[in-house]
Formats: C-alpha cells, sequence, structure tokens
C-alpha cells in the first residue's frame, strides 16, 4: 500500500492533465460549472440517482464520473445517498411500472427547490424498451423533467457537458 | 444486411433446433427429466415459457452437452420442476405472470415478476386487463423473539439498479434474507416477439448493459446457428476480443467496488483507472464505450484498424504491469482480508445444485464455463486457465476475478496476435423458409447466458429466450449472506454483483 500511497505523492494528478481537446474542453466547462453551480446554490450540487429500470449501461457511465479522470467532486457536485439530501434527481431508465411508485416517492421525499435529470435515450422516450406493457416511457410522464441528457448511454464526457448546461440554466 | 423484405409462405418447422435438439417428451418423460435433475444427473440451464408449452433446457454430463425438452401443455398447466429442484423455482413463477402456465404442485406459488401494476396479468399468454393495483406480497417469515426486519430498496444508497431486500436479524446478525426483484422488468420477452433481426439484436444489447457484448454474441450465435451461418474467422476473433475487453473492464469495476464496501476506496480509485483506459481503448477502436450494436449476426460491424490493434496492445501491456501491483495491493493489505475472508461462504453443493456458472461457481468449486464446455470458437485455438477456488467466500470470488484477468490478458494478446485478415460479415443467402430455431450459450463476465429462439415463416422473430447467469446467482446471495452481520451485506452482494436488469427482463 505505501508503494501506491508514495506513487500518488510523486506522481502528479491524472486528473485533466492529459493534453488531449476533451481534456483542455473539459477543463473549462468543469471551470463554468463550479462557479455558476455556486452562484446558484451558494456551496454544492447534490444528486441521488435513481435507476427506474434502466439496463444498467447508464450507471456504469455515471459511476465511471466519479474516477480519477473526470473526478466529479472536484466542481462540487457530489452523489448522495439519500433524496434528502438532494437537490437533483437524476433519472434513468425507460421508467418501469414496477418502478414508477418508487420514482415518485423518492421524487417527493426530495426537498424544494429540487430538479429532475433524465439520463439516457430510454428515460427520453422510453428507448428500445417503448411500447411495452411494463414501461411507461419517458420520465417526464412520471416527474418534471428539467433537462435530457440524450445517449445510449451517455458516456461520461457528455454527462459533464449536461450537468453544466443544467447549471447554466437553471431557474 | 436487409432481413425486412423477406416475405415467405409458411412452411412446415423444421423438427428441431440448432445446434442442440429439441425433442417433445410426454408428461412421464418431463417427470422423469425433473427426478433426475432432482438427484443431480443432469443440471438445469434454463426453463421457459410460450403459450401453450414449456421447454426445459439441460446441462449433460455427456454428447451433445446441451439439451432441449419441450412439453406440451394444452390444460395450461404442466408439472412443476422446482418442487424437486428448487433451482427452477422462480423460473416458473415468471413463467406463470408472463404466460399464465400453471407449475402443478409447486411449493411456491407466490408471483415474481408481477406486482400488480402492469394493467395486464399474462401479458404474453391469455391476456387479461386488470385495474392496476398493487399486490400484497407475503414475505417468508422468520420467527423468534429477537428478530426484526429491515427493509431495503427498491431504491438503494448507491448508484445500483432496483431491487426489495427484506432482512431478518437477531441483533447483527442475519437470520434470513428473502430478494424481491422484478422491479427493473420491461417486458423484453413480449417486444421481442415479431421484431424484425435488427430490433431483437438491439433489444438483446440491453438487456444487461454491463453485459452488452456478451449478449449481442449470444444473440447473434443463436441466429447464427438456426440459419447455418459461416461467420468469417476474423469477425470471430473481433467478437472474441470485445467479449475480452468487456470482461476485463467488469472485473476491475468489480474488485474496486468490492474493495470499496469494505471501505478500502484505495483499491477502487486504482482500479477504476484500468478500467477506465479500457473503455477509452475500446471507445477508439469500436467506436462505443460499451462495445454496444457492434456485433451483428453473421459478423461484425466495426473493423480493428491497425493502428488500434497497437494500442490495444499497450494496454495490455500497462495491465499486465498494474495487475500483480493490484494483487498485491489486495493481498498484503491485512484490514481487508479481515473483511473478504470467511465472509459470504457459498458451498460447493448449492453452486453445483443451482449449476451457478461464473465467479460465483468458480468461486466454490464448479469449474463450468462455456468457453471450455461448449467451445464455441475462437476458443479451442486459444491457451488459457479459467479461474477456480474451493473456498466460497467474499475472497475467492475476488482472486477468481484475478484469475481470469490474467487469462484474458492473455487471449486479448493471443487474438491480437493471431487475427486474421479478411471480411468481418458474412455473405449469407435470405433463406426460402425463415422457420428456424437456434440456440446459443456465451460466456459473459458473470457467467454463462443462454439464448433461444425461433424465427417466424415471415421473417421475425416468434420467441426469443434470454437467460441471465444471474436467474442461478441471486438465490445463492441469500444463503451467502446468512449468519453473517448486516453490515457485510454490500460486500456479499458486490462480490456476487448479479444483474438486476437480465433477470428482470
Amino acid at each position: 500500500m505505501q508503494k501506491f500511497l508514495l506513487q500518488g505523492l510523486l506522481r502528479s494528478a491524472l486528473t485533466e492533465q492529459a493534453p488531449t481537446p476533451d481534456a483542455a474542453s473539459m477543463a473549462e466547462l468543469g471551470y463554468t460549472l463550479e462557479r455558476t453551480a455556486r452562484a446558484k446554490l451558494g456551496r454544492s450540487l447534490s444528486i441521488r440517482e435513481v435507476d427506474a429500470g434502466s439496463c444498467n449501461g447508464c450507471e456504469l457511465e455515471i459511476h465511471a464520473l466519479n474516477n480519477a479522470y473526470y473526478d466529479l467532486e472536484r466542481f462540487g457536485i457530489r452523489f448522495v445517498a439519500s433524496p434528502r439530501h438532494a437537490d437533483v434527481l437524476l433519472v434513468t431508465g425507460p421508467v418501469t411500472k414496477n418502478m414508477r411508485e418508487a420514482l415518485e416517492r423518492t421524487y417527493a421525499a426530495t426537498p424544494d427547490p429540487k430538479w429532475v435529470i433524465a439520463v439516457g435515450d430510454c428515460a427520453f422516450d422510453g428507448g428500445v424498451f417503448c411500447g411495452s406493457y411494463a414501461c411507461i416511457g419517458a420520465v417526464a410522464k412520471v416527474v418534471p423533467v428539467d433537462l435530457h441528457i440524450r445517449g445510449c448511454p451517455p458516456d461520461p464526457t457528455t454527462l459533464l457537458k449536461g450537468l453544466i448546461a443544467f447549471v447554466d440554466n437553471m431557474q | 444486411m436487409n432481413f425486412a423484405s423477406k416475405q415467405t409462405a409458411a412452411q412446415p418447422s423444421r423438427p428441431t433446433c440448432l445446434p442442440w435438439p429439441r425433442e417433445v417428451v410426454d408428461r412421464a418423460g418431463w417427470l422423469a427429466m425433473v427426478e433426475s435433475l432432482a438427484k443431480g444427473e443432469r443440471a438445469l440451464l434454463s426453463l421457459w415459457g410460450e403459450s401453450s408449452c414449456v421447454h426445459m433446457a439441460l446441462l449433460e454430463q455427456r454428447e451433445p452437452p446441451l439439451r432441449i425438452v419441450t412439453l406440451e401443455c394444452p390444460d395450461g398447466a404442466f408439472p412443476s420442476v422446482g418442487r424437486l429442484h428448487p433451482p427452477a423455482s422462480r423460473l416458473e413463477r415468471a413463467i406463470h405472470d408472463l404466460y399464465g402456465l400453471k407449475p402443478e404442485g409447486a411449493s411456491d406459488q407466490r408471483p415474481w415478476l408481477d406486482h400488480g401494476r402492469w394493467g395486464v396479468r399474462q401479458p404474453c399468454g391469455a391476456r387479461q386487463e386488470i385495474d392496476t393495483t398493487c399486490d400484497r406480497y407475503e414475505f417468508l417469515r422468520a420467527e423468534g423473539e429477537p428478530l426484526h426486519q429491515i427493509p431495503v430498496g427498491p431504491v438503494h444508497a448507491g448508484i445500483i439498479e432496483p431491487g426489495h431486500f427484506r432482512f431478518s436479524a437477531n441483533g447483527e446478525t442475519v437470520v434470513r434474507l428473502e430478494e424481491r426483484l422484478g422491479f427493473a422488468h420491461k417486458g423484453i420477452d413480449q417486444l421481442m416477439s415479431g421484431a424484425s433481426i435488427e430490433r431483437a439484436a438491439q433489444i438483446a444489447a440491453r438487456v444487461s448493459g454491463d453485459s452488452t457484448v456478451a449478449y449481442s454474441l449470444a444473440f447473434a450465435q443463436a441466429i447464427e446457428a438456426a440459419f447455418d451461418v459461416n461467420v468469417p474467422p476474423r469477425a470471430i476473433y473481433l467478437r472474441a476480443l470485445m467479449a475480452e475487453l468487456e470482461r476485463l473492464a467488469n472485473h476491475f469495476g468489480d474488485i474496486g467496488g468490492i474493495c470499496n464496501d469494505a471501505a478500502f476506496s484505495l483499491m477502487q480509485a486504482h482500479c477504476n483507472l484500468v478500467r477506465e483506459r479500457i473503455l477509452r481503448e475500446a471507445a477508439s477502436a469500436f467506436g462505443h464505450r460499451l462495445m454496444m450494436d457492434r456485433i451483428t449476426p453473421g459478423g461484425t460491424l466495426v473493423d480493428l484498424k491497425p493502428e488500434s490493434a497497437t494500442a490495444l496492445y499497450a494496454m495490455t501491456d500497462w495491465i499486465a504491469l498494474m495487475t500483480p501491483r493490484l494483487i498485491a495491493l489486495f493481498g498484503d493489505t491485512t484490514s481487508l482480508q479481515d473483511r473478504t475472508v470467511g465472509t459470504g461462504f457459498v458451498s460447493e453443493a448449492l453452486v453445483k445444485q443451482y449449476a451457478c456458472g461464473g465467479y460465483v461457481g468458480r468461486a466454490s468449486g464448479r469449474a463450468f464455463d462455456a468457453r471450455k464446455a461448449i467451445g464455441y470458437a475462437p476458443y479451442p485455438h486459444l491457451a488459457f486457465e479459467v479461474g477456480a477456488s474451493n473456498e466460497g467466500d467474499v475472497d475467492a470470488r475476488v482472486w477468481v476475478r484475478f484469475d481470469e484477468i490474467r487469462a484474458s490478458l492473455k487471449i486479448v494478446r493471443q487474438i491480437l496476435d493471431e487475427t486474421p485478415e479478411g471480411p468481418i460479415i458474412a455473405a449469407w443467402a435470405l433463406p426460402d423458409d425463415w422457420t428456424r430455431e437456434g440456440a446459443a450459450l456465451v460466456e459473459g463476465f458473470r457467467g454463462d447466458i443462454f439464448v433461444w429462439l425461433r424465427m417466424r415463416a415471415d421473417g421475425v422473430v416468434q420467441r426469443c429466450h434470454l437467460r441471465d447467469p444471474s436467474w442461478f446467482q441471486w438465490p445463492l446471495l441469500e444463503a451467502a449472506i446468512k449468519d453473517n452481520i448486516v453490515a457485510d451485506f454490500p460486500l456479499c452482494n458486490k462480490s456476487f454483483n448479479c444483474s438486476y436488469s437480465g433477470h428482470d427482463l
């Protein structure tokens, strides 16, 4: 373990240092996000993720936001364990009928002011599961949605850009 | 390839399924199979329904390795398999929920996927419209003075899929865990019926997002078996390359996640770096981080460029360097071992009874791996060892994953060395008769994925059954957590990492 810790001290951070065009634009966008989130919410943005029946693809990419390359927390955005602590619900999936009530109750448990971001093509219109007896389809049919981040699944950079667009347009 | 335009008159269906035969048995034949399952003479691979018959896929100890039997049930009932062979129980409950076929004599007749919320009963059988309700669900009882219940889910604290866990605990010790699943049920059986091959392939790729390559491969192999398509060698190697990249990415993610659930986030931070690098290389080589929709019946949709192959060589070198360091970090951290060793034990007898695949089975002494047992191309031409352990605890499930990482690295290098040049998709003639049946068994990172499908004369899927490995792993998680403390549940759960979506369909 000492080796890893020592390396961590000696080596420069992986985050954002790679001079790829993506990384450069992300650093810039990250700065915007930090400023606007602070202006609007004072401190930080807390996100509660709700899987409303997705295939788990969106969750994998949302998870990736926490790795050292994207390191979402440096922008003051973090995932929280309870809707009671959340400003934003990040909802994925074609909202299965078996998950509808759970989603509604999670929304009701989130204190105002609150926002909903629908992630992925399924959350937008049901995606490939559109028309099933077991799915409602768009998240917007169940709870009011403030922003859609499209993709199947959206990659972490797209997610990050979407979050930035969201704070920029927050009422 | 254009599948849509072909229209042919209905012809009598071929009697058998490819590559493994399907035989229709009578009631006595069915019961004999059930008894042999209960005796452990063969293993249950899957059990699924259609409007008026049930099918059972069996793993044999002799050639052919796989056998499919069918029982017609004109009166809407069939002799329960779960009555004598418990691994079939949830599959039967799902058949009853979706097709309305009743398992006679089943000990557990509660609904499974149907929570009463669809507005319809038996959506794939004799549909009955109902008012949407919420069915009351009786959890199994655990009785005793000091016991209390802890309900968890379907919305969990982490970024994970939905499901409900009901713990009965005595202080900190779990006396009984009962799972209630079905929250991610999307009606895939019904969506598949009547879908074109292209659309069905898209749905199959989204049964379980973490196994999208494996599902696409299994679906493609079933179609190719049904229509006797010869996939070009280059495509076979590229598919295996994608499958191994998926396996590597998931195993690193899992190992990191397990350690994080034991509060050792350093390991997760480093494992996720490896995972991210794999996904980035996958995106640059194949155009999608999870490699979704890259495999199609007949071949692959993208070719591997020489520069991508070079980048993948470099990546495997780097992972081969990182892996021993991560192994040392895991193995040398005694506080972590304290959490993983002896936790969440599953016995060999149980994994064999449940024919439990993947790292869960292999960590408890069941060596089954479809890449070896079925030996689909190109794996018979590649040298690799599957992971194995007899310890059966969380620790063993981590070590088996490390073994598989080493095996996959070896496979990836061999594929990069040996991939032949040539076309990446088969030019197969549209058949005169679309009525075919095919099956496939493919090793995903989580275990063996079984697919059976029948095409209709007019060129669409009539019925496609996709069986996730989680069907036989979820019940064992209930056994694994027994007598452990509640706080070790996330650790046990992550060491299984069962799919909710793949199971709920």
